[in-house]
């Protein structure tokens, strides 16, 4: 297990000053993923388009201590790759020494939706790099427009809640399985590090196996999102917990197309636990919407059985 | 390529910038301070600490310093105050107040 004593002493490699909202769960994600880095390593970092590049590079000031670049909204996966091929034809030429690393960083709108193709295609190229998504569940940048990500139910600004339907009518993709079907070397599903949890050291773990195994790797990590969510800032990772615990978010990872389930709650909660304390979901316990509780619940057992058996848990 | 760092304003035109916008600098949104955003604020009682770092795992703003794996103090110039890091405490050391 990793010691917090010897972690803080490595440098940071994101700085303060970003523009991200107060209690955004993204610099908690890129900070867990860039911990992991060997200190003497060099990274190239690069993101889609979204709340992190936007609030993380407004010129003249860049948070990221290593190379950042972006271009585009759906080219994170692209851009990424073409440099690490750019990196590895120079290391075959002798004109560089160093030893770099190459990861994207996209939100879910970046990744499931406006993404997936170069995403996909970087994947299949096999490029020694990693992917990370922190999906937070809709476009929270341009005020909370639905994605591919966001849940059944929720309240975003273009599945709005209220006499015609009850919030997003349609049941969320699971690109984390979409992903393991490249068949890469190393595909996983984590939370942010969240003390006091068994899983505390799960995305810090999975971001250092996937930075150092060979050839493509993929991190999709559930992140809150406090204005996107209606939730109060200070108490939000109790609700990644809570979707871990309503195996809404199982956390699991497939090495070289091996399932692996990396936590299993003792005591499966139900959906309401994680639906409950979040405002986009707050029309859903009006009597009227009892029924999408259940049929939410359904899909959640569904998917949860389906991971199980993959896992060899079943 | 020339180094540019200025203040910028809407009369700052193409011209006076780096071409497509890059920055030369690494991690300098350090100088960019956020602090002012604060409506509530973590109060570190020292005392109280047990230093086990759990409140510096999760702060979003690296705003928790940390010293040979101990607390040194906090950044209150980038510091938004989301009190996610007093919520990680289990010894006392971090109240959540009002910032006045």
């Amino acid at each position: 297990m990793p010691n917090l004593k010897e972690l803080s002493k490595k440098p940071a490699r994101l700085t303060g000053g970003h523009r991200m909202c107060a209690g955004c769960g993204a610099p908690m994600v890129v900070n867990w993923v860039l911990k992991a880095l060997k200190e003497e390593d060099k990274a190239v970092t690069c993101s889609a388009t979204g709340c992190l590049e936007v609030s993380t590079c407004l010129y003249p000031y860049t948070a990221w201590k290593d190379s950042f670049i972006h271009s585009a909204f759906e080219n994170a996966a692209a851009t990424i790759s073409g440099v690490e091929a750019c990196y590895v034809a120079m290391k075959r030429n002798g004109k560089i020494d160093d030893t770099y690393k190459f990861i994207a960083f996209g939100g879910d709108g970046g990744t499931y939706d406006i993404g997936l193709q170069s995403l996909s295609g970087a994947m299949e190229r096999g490029h020694d790099m990693v992917y990370v998504c922190y999906d937070n569940g809709a476009y929270m940048n341009t005020g909370i427009q639905r994605s591919s990500a966001t849940p059944k139910g929720a309240d975003t600004t273009t599945s709005p809640a209220g006499k015609v339907i009850p919030g997003k009518t349609q049941t969320r993709k699971d690109l984390t399985e979409i992903i393991a079907a490249h068949n890469i070397p190393y595909v996983a599903q984590t939370v942010p590090a969240i003390p006091g949890t068994k899983y505390m050291f799960d995305l810090y773990n999975k971001a250092e196996k996937a930075i150092y195994t060979k050839g493509a790797a993929f991190l999709n990590v559930l992140t809150p999102c406090p204005r996107g969510w209606r939730c109060d800032t200070s108490t939000e990772l109790d609700l990644i917990k809570a979707a871990v615990d309503t195996c809404f978010w199982p956390i699991y990872e497939v090495e070289n197309g091996v399932y692996k389930l990396n936590y299993k709650p003792a005591e499966k909660k139900p959906i309401t636990e994680w639906l409950k304390p979040q405002g986009r979901f707050r029309h859903l316990f009006k009597p009227e919407n009892e029924h999408l509780i259940a049929e939410i619940q359904a899909e959640v057992d569904r998917r949860w059985e389906a991971l199980l058996h993959l896992c060899g848990e079943k | 390529m020339k180094e540019k760092m200025m203040k910028i304003t809407p009369n700052v035109s193409w011209k006076d910038i780096t071409p497509g916008g890059v920055i030369t600098k690494s991690g300098n949104a350090e100088e960019f301070k956020t602090g002012d955003w604060r409506s509530m604020k973590p109060v570190w009682h020292e005392d109280k600490c047990k230093h086990c770092m759990l409140c510096w795992v999760v702060c979003p703003d690296n705003s928790i310093i940390p010293e040979d794996g101990k607390i040194k103090g906090f950044d209150f110039d980038h510091c938004k105050g989301c009190g996610v890091c007093t919520k990680q405490c289990k010894f006392g050391a971090l109240d959540f107040v009002v910032e006045e």
